[in-house]
């Protein structure tokens, strides 16, 4: 990540799937596990994680010539809990049964790996552009990691997806899917079958 | 009586029936990252149950005296009228927690150097663990009456969850720890290797935990010498996981 690095483009396609925060480099893991129940939640929390971590992008990257180099955790942290302050008064007063739901896992976004690695790895170093292009791609891929596992976890566990009726009223919805269990299950099978085609990807292109 | 049967309701809670990993899914990278071997299992457990209950102690004393709405300290400044920080509380957090972080660090490199080596590159990195924010929310919402006006929570319910939500922790990570030092000895399918394997042992864990829902209810009525009526249902719970721990083997 030197200054002759990939362009602002590159950067935003690879945080969507060569660099997926969930799937490839396994952050963010206790939002990813625990909203994934139904894809409106899932969709809301992708929503506040992209917010702050654009913000939190744009401005650790403004101030980057400012940061001394043992306070700098402590500064990510703190900019990152007021972007995070802001997001969760917002959706207390625009979705306030979201916020209900959501709960304790709005806050937790302060400790969410994804936002403070992409503070220490790409926005401290680089221009403000790079750093916003850089965090839409994760905050796009993280998006993209959250609805595919709430996406099966809400149709096996209710039947449903997004709230509309998928599958016919006779499946008998699989209630552990909607529960703790049910997302450590879905994660596991979704990482493998994401290993697997990645390693077929790779054998594919070297045959080409 | 009551505070006694109130304590161990709350801790039996943070420690099993709502393991903090297991059903909150607080605390899942050290879980996963540092899960391979269970001396290390065991000494991170250790630095994150000592760091959650100092953590937790100090964002009690803060929550009570200052952040909470009529709290003693801005009713003293303002004359009187009750103001509301508590919009302040995810700061204040992060911040006791940051440097709670720091100043174990120091104390424990000061007076116990073996300890210190032996923690290594994991003090540190407890700062962005999950599951010391998370007691410290838990411990606030109980503290300005969110959660339930007419029972506020003092220092000794906060003290009790944080340190046997750490428990919980050690638990749920030396188990894992365990299982994992055997899983190096089957064939697990290669692209389900590391990461992928330990997410689904995980999920049967968390099933296995799943058998004590309902336990804390059946305790509260036992202990408070009220009418039971779940008996069985209790029972059932309990011995619920033994076979599904067999399983995961």
């Amino acid at each position: 990540m030197t200054n002759d690095g990939p362009t602002p483009l590159e950067r935003f396609i690879r945080g969507i799937l060569p660099e997926n925060p969930v799937y490839r480099q396994l952050l963010g893991m206790c939002p990813t596990l625990a909203v994934t129940n139904s894809m409106r939640a899932a969709m809301t929390m992708a929503g506040a994680v992209a917010f702050v971590l654009i913000c939190a992008n744009i401005v650790t990257s403004l101030i980057r010539g400012l940061l001394k180099p043992h306070l700098r955790i402590l500064v990510f942290t703190l900019t990152i809990a007021t972007f995070v302050t802001i997001a969760d008064r917002l959706i207390a007063a625009f979705m306030y049964d979201m916020s209900k739901q959501l709960g304790p896992y709005i806050p937790l976004i302060i400790v969410n790996c994804i936002i403070i690695c992409r503070c220490e790895v790409c926005a401290s170093k680089q221009s403000v552009f790079t750093a916003t292009s850089d965090a839409l791609g994760q905050a796009l891929g993280n998006m993209l990691a959250l609805a595919s596992i709430a996406t099966v976890r809400e149709i096996l566990g209710t039947g449903m997806w997004f709230g509309w009726r998928v599958l016919p009223a006779a499946w008998p919805d699989w209630v552990v899917m909607v529960l703790p269990p049910g997302a450590f299950l879905t994660l596991g099978l979704l990482l493998g079958c994401a290993n697997w085609i990645s390693v077929k990807w790779a054998q594919h292109g070297r045959k080409a | 009586m009551d505070y006694i049967a109130n304590l161990i309701v709350i801790a039996l809670s943070a420690a099993i029936i709502n393991n903090y990993v297991l059903h909150y899914f607080v605390g899942i990278c050290p879980f996963i990252g540092v899960s391979r071997r269970v001396d290390m299992a065991f000494g991170m457990g250790c630095a994150v149950t000592f760091v959650i209950t100092i953590a937790s102690l100090l964002s009690w004393t803060l929550t009570y005296f200052v952040l909470r709405q009529g709290a003693p300290l801005t009713m003293w400044l303002t004359g009187g009228k009750p103001i509301d920080l508590s919009v302040l509380n995810y700061i204040v957090y992060i911040f006791v927690i940051a440097s709670s972080v720091q100043f174990v660090e120091m104390y424990v490199r000061k007076f116990f150097p073996p300890l210190y080596k032996a923690f290594g590159v994991y003090l540190p990195l407890i700062t962005t663990n999950c599951a010391i924010l998370f007691a410290c929310l838990k411990i606030s919402s109980h503290v300005s009456g969110v959660e339930n006006p007419a029972q506020m929570w003092g220092v000794g319910q906060a003290l009790t969850l944080s340190f046997f939500a750490g428990l919980g922790f050690t638990l749920a990570i030396v188990i894992m720890a365990g299982i994992r030092e055997e899983l190096d000895h089957c064939d697990v399918p290669k692209s389900l290797r590391g990461a992928g394997i330990t997410l689904i042992v995980a999920g049967i864990m968390a099933l296995a935990f799943m058998g004590f829902t309902g336990v804390d209810r059946g305790l509260e009525n036992v202990l408070k010498k009220q009418p039971v009526e779940d008996t069985a249902d209790k029972q059932a719970a309990t011995t619920a996981p033994a076979p599904q721990d067999g399983q995961s083997k």
